[in-house]
């Protein structure tokens, strides 16, 4: 198979990237300018023709959640963009925002014209201060070109953009919390019903879209729907629900690896390839005893499962949760499954919103339970415990308004069911892994 | 006696027209206000809410919310360090690099130094998860670090 030309990361390493100056001699906002001579319900075809499906973690199709709008809606409608990434191991957006902004900015103007919003929102993690001062100049620059403002290139369209900081909550990442948040409010997830494209930010029809979809949604207008269908995997002929796996994607691989960065590739390489062809492989001559699929929510892939294709299908077919955010996280041989588990339900416990008894509950006690374990003093029962604990909480047993719970037992489920004997033997031998350090950190 | 000066309430103000109402000014203000004073009072939790026409609760609980912003009894120090303490930073050092930080500041977690330079904090995912262990400065990440290149960090702050 010849390499893979990337797209997405294509400017990214190249001098001066993130100006403007060199974004329009590499062609840019031509997309843009092509969108504007068309209807917009025309845009909406081609992206929904594209197959594109959002990259933030749900796989949305992005085309489909665009028609969802209300029909001659007088406005105003929102775009807000979800650049909240905070999904342990991700940092894919990142790496677009710093180093090539402008290519997110104009997926944004695409997509608010698309839909008919004249208003994007722009929410960017408090931490990302370096993509926030990219972008600023950036959106800066824009206006001063005339390429974001009043009637845009004479089409008649106006676009304002505007930044919004966060301020370090990991639910600012679910779409009405963030939505919430954005209102001004804490960051307590709406429920749903109304989706937000019916009642979203402030009580308006509101499209919640991630950085990397607005990358893509760019692209495709360049280089066509056909294009981005030509990469990736079509729909499983045996699941009518499979909507496909199509295009590039940006997959993060971190943890024990050689290698570790961001790489662009069409969807559906393992796990194996990624570390193998593109970490370096695993570092210190060892072999990898877990993966993470894409961040600590869609659970974990065992040593067994490496070949599984990381495409919106794949994770799911060996228990994972899903592809989620496509951050691979590798843990090496010599790492006890029982610290990682402990490190994500530490993350959970931390982060749960607090709105819902059986994620705040729940994840505290995750939390608990693995502490009880890692000082030696835990019992056999507690694996059932957890494994109890975890199928009680989330979307899927119904019990909560978001999906942060179902993330957070998943790690457990995974962990417990794929690696029970090391659990097991953590526990019989009353091993303790607790490094002095830890004790600094509190009970969170 | 007022504790915000008329230039934050100006910039405040400034962020009004990027809204279709005022509390969506909730955070970028008590951004504005806890960049500048340190901390956000409980008299500026007042002031801001009578900029935005809201309650002085309403501005509190959502402050209480994002355990980003400290009140008087805890001020931040000039600068904020972060250490992520996540499964990648983690998995390659992370909490041990929090532990050689914190001990040469001689403090805990949540603490200032004692000459009010610098508050030590740990982090969940920083995203900056390729440069592991990561440290983030006020909001500038850095990466692979090393505890020789911590104490270099701390020295220069």
């Amino acid at each position: 198979m010849p390499e893979f030309e990337p797209v997405l990361l294509a400017r990214v390493g190249k001098p001066d990237s993130a100006l403007l100056e060199t974004y329009l001699r590499d062609g840019g906002y031509e997309g843009f300018k092509k969108a504007l001579a068309m209807p917009p319900v025309d845009v909406i075809n081609v992206v929904k023709g594209s197959g594109l499906r959002g990259r933030g973690g749900a796989g949305f199709p992005t085309g489909l959640k665009w028609t969802f709008l209300p029909k001659d809606h007088p406005g105003p409608i929102y775009l807000a963009i979800n650049a909240d990434e905070s999904e342990p191991s991700t940092f894919n957006n990142r790496i677009l925002m710093e180093e090539d902004p402008h290519q997110v900015l104009e997926g944004i103007a695409i997509s608010c014209y698309a839909i008919k919003s004249k208003t994007a929102y722009l929410y960017l993690r408090y931490e990302y201060g370096r993509s926030y001062r990219v972008l600023k100049k950036a959106v800066e620059d824009c206006y001063a070109q005339g390429i974001f403002g009043k009637n845009i290139f004479g089409s008649g369209f106006d676009l304002d953009v505007v930044l919004h900081r966060g301020a370090a909550a990991y639910i600012c990442g679910e779409e009405t919390g963030l939505i919430e948040s954005l209102e001004g409010k804490r960051a307590w997830p709406r429920i749903k019903p109304p989706f937000p494209a019916i009642e979203g930010l402030f009580r308006k029809p509101t499209i919640v879209n991630n950085i990397e979809t607005m990358a893509c949604v760019k692209q495709i207008l360049d280089k066509g729907a056909d294009w981005f269908k030509s990469l990736g995997i079509p729909p499983d002929p045996n699941n009518p629900r499979d909507a496909g796996s199509y295009g590039p994607k940006l997959y993060c691989i971190s943890g024990h690896v050689n290698k570790p960065g961001c790489v662009e590739l069409p969807m559906g390489i393992t796990a194996r390839r990624l570390i193998d062809d593109h970490g370096g492989g695993v570092w210190k001559g060892r072999t990898a005893k877990a993966v993470v699929p894409g961040g600590i929510s869609m659970g974990f892939l065992s040593a067994s499962e490496l070949d599984t294709p990381l495409d919106f299908n794949g994770p799911g077919k060996v228990g994972c949760l899903g592809l989620g955010t496509a951050a691979i996280t590798v843990i090496d041989d010599q790492t006890s499954m029982v610290d990682v588990l402990f490190n994500c339900a530490r993350f959970f416990a931390h982060e749960s919103c607090g709105q819902c008894t059986p994620c705040r509950e729940g994840t505290a006690w995750m939390h608990k339970i693995l502490h009880r374990i890692r000082m030696g003093e835990g019992q056999m029962r507690d694996l059932d415990l957890l494994t109890e604990v975890a199928a009680s909480m989330g979307i899927i047993p119904g019990t909560t308004i978001c999906g942060l719970s179902d993330g957070a037992a998943w790690p457990i489920k995974n962990a417990i069911k794929k690696f029970r004997p090391e659990f097991e033997e953590y526990i019989t031998t009353g091993k303790k892994t607790v490094k002095p350090c830890e004790s600094l950190m509190g009970a969170h | 006696m007022a504790v915000l000066s008329d230039e934050l309430r100006n910039e405040i103000r400034a962020q009004f027209p990027k809204y279709p109402n005022k509390q969506a000014v909730v955070l970028p203000a008590l951004h504005l206000v806890q960049d500048s004073l340190r901390h956000v009072s409980i008299q500026a939790v007042r002031e801001i809410a009578e900029l935005l026409e809201l309650h002085p609760s309403e501005v509190h609980d959502t402050m209480s919310f994002y355990q980003f912003f400290k009140d008087e009894k805890h001020p931040l120090g000039k600068h904020r360090v972060w250490v992520c303490r996540s499964i990648s930073c983690m998995l390659r050092g992370g909490e041990e690099l929090l532990q050689h930080m914190c001990e040469r500041l001689h403090v805990h977690p949540g603490q200032t130094s004692a000459d009010g330079k610098v508050t030590m904090e740990f982090a969940e995912c920083l995203g900056a998860c390729e440069g592991a262990p990561c440290v983030l400065v006020d909001d500038e990440a850095h990466m692979n670090i090393t505890p020789e290149k911590a104490d270099e960090l701390l020295k220069n702050l």
